[in-house]
């Protein structure tokens, strides 16, 4: 029997193509609403390497990935055999094609690489992924990073070339090369505009370094951090001294994502996907640092876009896993993600406030990319699954929502919105 | 060769193969700084783009413009990504916004002692730095404090 979008068995004569009639009869909000991967999908399954520091790992980042995507078969307790669909990011050199023939995949049904650099689309490979599963591309799809940038050029070094052209020609012959170098600039004047301190900087970093001690995964596991550690620090850019910059690691990390109704048959307590987005606003890829919204870290329009398919606002969310490249886009981020106003940054960004499990805003629970592994940021979504399944080294009590940004400032971010059972 | 703001060494600037930018770097070479302006709805652009992104129209122009802006933003790196850097210290860069040219933004280095406190909102005047010797020869604009 073939069933319309509502549900209703169609009778008898009547044609599928009617379907986009009826859907026209319904309000805007309406059809947007259908249009949603709400609670339909779930991270099943987490898994990652041991996290190295920068061109440690014994292992080349294939074998890093590979070792990923099996410890996540394991954590959801399926069969690798049960994989058909990959879901990347940032030009992953590993691809879906070499990895389903490595591991003896049967059927591929999917792959999907989402563009940018940096980690803006680590939350839209998760989106993605989920988004192939809710419209039955495939039924259980792989997002992994591997990123071994011991064995490969290391992010930050401007690269060789003697001679440059588009924009690196405006940029690169004043001293602007690095992604720091590129995103100082907007964190400044945002800083500027509203009066935002370095203690705003120096909060965030405190925060994932802190957690980073209760987390034996993490690098700098038993390297805390103090305030004064952090102010002797050199600078890198001005507004950034060392401490606002991510680490430089080896490994893998990958994430299991299948069917709502799958993942409760499965072992785990599921992540439910509440809302994914992705994108930027006007002209935020616009040459030369001539985004219209400059001192933003690309996330103005997303936001809301993100919360109103959750059907969540941002007093809601339990914990927050906010990508720190520098603490300056963690900083814009959760402004733009409606957690404080711009001009309450110095009052809000108190360490007290960032720290599990009594904080305000528990922040990077993890350590996230500054202080458990610089992991592109699938790391912190792996973290925002275990605070939903409630086994996180640093677990907020009761945490239902768990809200995870990526890669801020890049021109292309996105964001990610997991919750629990409760939440449906 | 005139002294420049950052050591020798640094990436060479190339017009973009297509063509796109030529008219910029030419006029650089000529001390003369140009934009992108659109023949038909006027809109000042920058950086360069082959269609309009205000009316979509491909009748983009080059207008000279005043060599004059302020500071919209600035930033002063002291950690060298780059060999030519490696003994060079703290430098500063400033985005300048043009507000006769629709305040377009363009990236330069500020002049002068490199641990200098910047306003933003000063207003600052082009300064044209040759680099003849390189190969390609090129020029970049760099930018000093407006006298008052």
């Amino acid at each position: 029997m073939r069933y319309a979008a509502d549900d209703l068995p169609l009778a008898e004569g009547q044609f599928a193509f009617t379907l986009p009639i009826r859907h026209l009869a319904k309000d805007a909000k309406q059809r947007m609403s259908e249009r949603t991967i709400r609670g339909k999908t779930a991270v099943a399954g987490v898994g990652e390497t041991t996290y190295y520091k920068h061109g440690q790992s014994p292992d080349n980042e294939f074998v890093l990935v590979l070792k990923a995507i099996l410890a996540a078969c394991e954590d959801a307790g399926i069969s690798p055999d049960e994989i058909d669909g990959f879901a990347s990011y940032s030009n992953d050199r590993n691809e879906p094609t070499r990895i389903a023939a490595a591991l003896g995949i049967k059927e591929l049904k999917y792959s999907n690489m989402n563009w940018g650099g940096g980690g803006g689309g680590v939350a839209a490979a998760v989106g993605n992924a989920s988004a192939a599963v809710a419209c039955g591309y495939a039924d259980c799809v792989v997002a992994f990073r591997g990123l071994a940038q011991g064995q490969f050029r290391r992010f930050g070094q401007s690269a060789p070339d003697p001679h440059v052209s588009g924009d690196a020609a405006y940029m690169s012959p004043y001293g602007i090369m690095s992604p720091l170098q590129k995103y100082a600039m907007r964190a400044m004047r945002f800083m500027h505009e509203y009066d935002v301190d370095h203690s705003v900087l120096r909060s965030i970093s405190m925060a994932s370094y802190t957690h980073a001690q209760n987390n034996p995964r993490a690098v700098m596991y038993n390297r805390p951090l103090s305030d004064e550690k952090y102010d002797d620090s050199r600078w890198i850019v001005e507004p950034c001294r060392l401490f606002d910059c991510c680490q430089e690691n080896d490994g893998a990390a990958a994430c299991i994502i299948v069917s709502a109704e799958k993942a409760r048959d499965l072992k785990q307590k599921p992540a439910f996907i509440l809302g994914a987005a992705q994108g930027s606003d006007h002209r935020c890829g616009a040459p030369v640092m001539n985004a219209s919204n400059f001192p933003s870290s690309s996330f103005a329009t997303l936001a809301p876009r993100l919360y109103e398919m959750a059907r969540v606002s941002p007093d809601e969310v339990n914990v927050v896993q906010s990508y720190e490249n520098f603490t300056i886009g963690v900083m814009m981020a959760v402004v733009e993600h409606g957690f404080c106003a711009p001009e309450e940054c110095n009052e809000f960004f108190q360490l007290e406030n960032l720290i599990a499990p009594s904080g305000k805003m528990p922040l990077n629970t993890s350590g996230g990319n500054l202080a458990e592994c610089y992991m592109h940021g699938l790391g912190l979504q792996i973290e925002a699954v275990r605070q939903i399944r409630g086994d996180s080294v640093n677990q907020v009590p009761g945490a239902d929502v768990a809200i995870n940004i990526a890669g801020p400032m890049v021109h292309h971010v996105s964001s990610i919105i997991m919750g629990s059972e409760a939440t449906l | 060769m005139s002294e420049s703001y950052l050591p020798k060494g640094m990436p060479i600037p190339v017009p973009q193969g297509d063509g796109l930018d030529k008219s910029y770097w030419e006029a650089t070479r000529h001390g003369e700084l140009v934009v992108q302006k659109c023949s038909d709805c006027d809109t000042w652009q920058w950086g360069p783009e082959w269609v309009c992104h205000n009316c979509r129209s491909f009748n983009m122009t080059w207008k000279q413009i005043e060599p004059s802006g302020r500071i919209y933003s600035w930033e002063r790196p002291w950690h060298p990504v780059h060999p030519a850097l490696k003994d060079q210290g703290p430098y500063l860069v400033v985005l300048v916004e043009l507000p006769q040219a629709g305040n377009v933004r363009m990236i330069g280095n500020l002049l002068g002692d490199p641990h200098q406190d910047v306003v933003i909102g000063s207003k600052v005047e082009a300064v044209f730095e040759p680099h003849d010797d390189a190969e390609p020869p090129y020029t970049l604009v760099q930018w000093r404090l407006a006298a008052k």
